[in-house]
């Protein structure tokens, strides 16, 4: 362990420059093993996040334990059974924020039974940062990550290559990891890699560039995270908007105002467009956007607003506005990859609640063609029930038709979870269509039922 | 690292990129839709500390032009800054919002509670309002509550599912998965939701500024007489304080957190304004509980304990 001084006081910024920023969502994985804990904790000392009274906690604490510098895996164990038995669990979210960028991590456990927890970590994350042993390379659990990372569609993943200085800063080791990871990870259909060679207990290229690696000429991770886009242009996704809750005030001042409210799921909605209401199918066109106060003319996702329309049509909570001709399928059957997270199990012919951006509908499990191992991608057909941490492929019949985009279109709409109806327990996450980006267009001439499962 | 004005930098330079704060009070305003299509009796706790007054502010626009459809709850220490107080009432009549209140004082004075020897009465504040929550069946309670402000907070979810007790099991959260928030629960169980989960004290303090949110004046720098209690100043009064060693004095003081009078320090500081409180804030070294909050340095799992019990 290197020791950590008290870091300078930073140089106060500008309100304006604190609120220019961006807001950048990414999620970690690996193991205690592969030096996560001591990534974040770098990650959050250098980047003078770790304040005066978190870092004297820290230290108080490894004093104790009789280490002699601060361990700085310690600014991230939460729960008092964490550090008891000195491991992660379940998902913990930190916030750090540098003059470039707000970043929001959702810091994921990485033993084997924690695949869900790093599904929960990635299904919001824009960017996903997959650690490594330098030593060992590219493990079952590695390519476990890289799978996770690639079924929940997280743009961006960052392999960091952790404990360089174990292995006397070798190129060559470097190079023959990020190799055999991006063949792997491009496989699956991952979009873009970047591989980083570091040492997060020594600081190497996490925050500061390494001077132990001149042959390396790429960003830090701090640098990578800071420049990678956050958003694309949005003008050739799918517009949708869930309906959250209608606004009506009825008071003398606005009689007659119906404006319909929600977080536009994808795309970009203009004043003057043509509209279609799911599942209804009625039509209309948007009269006005009412961006939280501001009458805007065109508004996209993430942000929320409330639609009025030119005709007064029956929308309510639950339903989807789409513009006119670029509309989701609606069906009451669906073929999905589904993540099990509870602890009891999933099972053919179980009745379930299926929540499907703002609409909750019954449902029941009619297949569980096939169940995934992650580990090496192969497939066991007809596993009858899924248990906890396991992947798999699920065919859903639903009580009323639900509009579903494909999860590779839009992770928001292609989305879903499945509820237990007696307790209110989260089942299952759920992604419609194919799980993986190679196998696209493979599925969707086919009718669900003859769904044979994985097609690699 | 260098300082430049950090407009919108390489790689984010799509017409489609939010600032982070667009983005934070996009997200706070989604959750404030959800509850309001999802439960029955929804309440916000407002104690007139900033977090609760964004929350609110969040929840306005969020179904403006229309009323907020929730009421508000303050929990009452009894030990509360006079100016809160008044502000307190001052925003419920502004906005024609109802605002229930549970009260430790009455508590004591029934015998149902007692005074702690330390005089501090954060802790007295679990039973009023998990009593509160049951008998006006609320079934989504708003709590200002961020997963930075503490490590046992950093395993929070923005959906937290409460039993009967109140009580909260780190090992019954559900998973968050998406934006999809699953509020199913027990006739008797509650959740609580905390729109600003993802918010750090310094984005509060940006939108505050950014909104023009007019705040309670004991946020800004102004002379107080104070003792010095485990290194903290407090305000002297009749909660119990000064006692025989200490001695009051008259300082320039800030509170960086509002709550109870015998608990919550106020920092030195000559910040008067948003922007020079923001200054600080962004310079400091220390976090808003560390510096502020003498019950969370009780012991290292004492959120997490209070957590269980049905703290907020």
């Amino acid at each position: 362990m290197t020791s950590t001084t008290e870091p300078d006081k930073a140089k106060p910024l500008s309100t304006e420059q604190l609120s220019a920023t961006t807001l950048l969502r990414f999620a970690t994985a690996g193991s205690v093993d592969d030096g996560k804990s001591t990534l974040v904790g770098r990650l959050l000392h250098d980047s003078k996040s770790v304040l005066t009274d978190q870092l004297e906690a820290v230290q108080r604490v490894s004093l104790g334990r009789g280490q002699d510098a601060p361990d700085l895996a310690l600014l991230t164990d939460g729960l008092r059974a964490e550090r008891e038995q000195g491991i992660t669990i379940d998902v913990a979210y930190r916030y750090f924020a540098t003059p470039a960028r707000r970043f929001i991590l959702a810091d994921t456990p990485g033993h084997v039974q924690y695949t869900r927890n790093m599904v929960t970590g990635a299904s919001t994350a824009d960017l996903a940062v997959v650690l490594v042993d330098a030593r060992n390379g590219v493990i079952e659990q590695t390519r476990r990550h890289a799978a996770v990372a690639a079924l929940l569609r997280v743009p961006h993943v960052v392999l960091a290559v952790n404990k360089m200085d174990l292995v006397d800063y070798e190129e060559t080791v470097f190079a023959k990891i990020a190799e055999e990871f991006t063949a792997y990870a491009s496989e699956l259909g991952v979009p873009e890699i970047t591989a980083i060679p570091i040492s997060a207990l020594a600081g190497d290229n996490v925050v500061e560039p390494s001077s132990n690696m001149d042959w390396y000429g790429g960003p830090t991770v701090l640098e990578h995270l800071e420049t990678v886009p956050v958003s694309h242009d949005l003008t050739s996704c799918h517009a949708r908007l869930p309906v959250q809750y209608v606004i009506r005030p009825q008071t003398a001042e606005h009689p007659d105002y119906r404006g319909y409210a929600g977080q536009i799921a994808a795309g970009t909605f203009r004043v003057g467009e043509s509209v279609t209401v799911l599942p209804s199918g009625r039509t209309s066109k948007i009269a006005g956007i009412d961006l939280l106060g501001k009458q805007v003319d065109v508004a996209w996702t993430p942000q929320s607003v409330t639609l009025l329309l030119e005709s007064d049509i029956d929308i309510s909570r639950g339903d989807l506005i789409v513009p006119s001709g670029d509309q989701p399928q609606t069906s009451q059957d669906l073929t999905a990859t589904v993540c099990h997270v509870a602890d009891t199990a999933l099972n053919v012919g179980q009745r379930v609640l299926l929540k499907h951006t703002t609409r909750t509908v019954k449902a029941i499990v009619k297949e569980i063609p096939s169940r995934l191992t992650l580990d090496d991608l192969s497939q066991h057909p007809d596993p009858g029930r899924l248990v906890a941490n396991d992947i798999g492929r699920v065919v859903i019949r639903t009580a009323e038709p639900i509009a579903v985009d494909s999860y590779a279109a839009s992770r928001r709409t292609g989305s879903f979870l499945l509820i237990d109806p007696a307790d209110g327990t989260t089942l299952a996450a759920g992604m419609a269509g194919d799980a993986f980006a190679t196998t696209e267009t493979a599925e969707e001439a086919k009718p669900a039922a003859d769904d044979e499962g994985w097609d690699f | 690292m260098t300082t430049t004005v950090a407009t919108v930098t390489e790689g984010t330079d799509s017409p489609y990129a939010l600032s982070h704060l667009d983005a934070l009070e996009s997200e706070g305003v989604h959750i404030f839709r959800e509850v309001a299509g999802e439960f029955e009796r929804p309440v916000i706790l407002f104690s007139g500390g900033k977090d609760s007054i964004v929350m609110l502010h969040l929840a306005l626009k969020a179904f403006a032009p229309a009323a907020v459809p929730f009421s508000l709850l303050h929990v009452d220490t009894g030990h509360n800054f006079p100016e809160v107080i008044e502000y307190r009432d001052r925003v419920v009549a502004e906005h024609g919002l109802r605002l229930h209140v549970a009260s430790v004082q009455d508590y004591i004075d029934a015998g149902k509670l007692r005074e702690r020897p330390d005089g501090t009465r954060n802790p007295l504040q679990t039973v009023p309002l998990t009593e509160k929550i049951q008998s006006e069946k609320f079934d989504a309670v708003f709590g200002g509550g961020r997963r930075d402000e503490e490590k046992a907070r950093a395993k929070e979810r923005v959906f937290s599912l409460r039993d009967e007790f109140s009580q909260w099991d780190p090992r019954r959260q559900r998973p968050e998965l998406w934006q999809l928030y699953n509020g199913r629960h027990a006739p008797g169980e509650h959740v609580r939701v905390f729109p600003l989960s993802n918010w750090t004290e310094l984005d509060v303090w940006q939108y505050i500024a950014r909104e023009g949110i007019e705040l309670p004046q004991i946020y800004f720098a102004h002379e107080r007489d104070v003792f010095q209690r485990s290194g903290m100043w407090l305000t002297a009064g009749e909660w119990g304080g000064p006692k025989d060693e200490e001695t009051v004095e008259k300082r320039l003081v800030r509170y960086r957190t509002v709550g109870d009078m015998s608990c919550t320090g106020a920092v030195d500081s000559d910040a008067t304004t948003l922007d020079a409180v923001i200054a600080e804030i962004a310079a400091s070294r220390l976090t808003e509980r560390g510096a502020t909050r003498a019950d969370d340095k009780l012991s290292e799992a004492a959120m997490e304990d209070r957590k269980r019990e049905g703290y907020f």
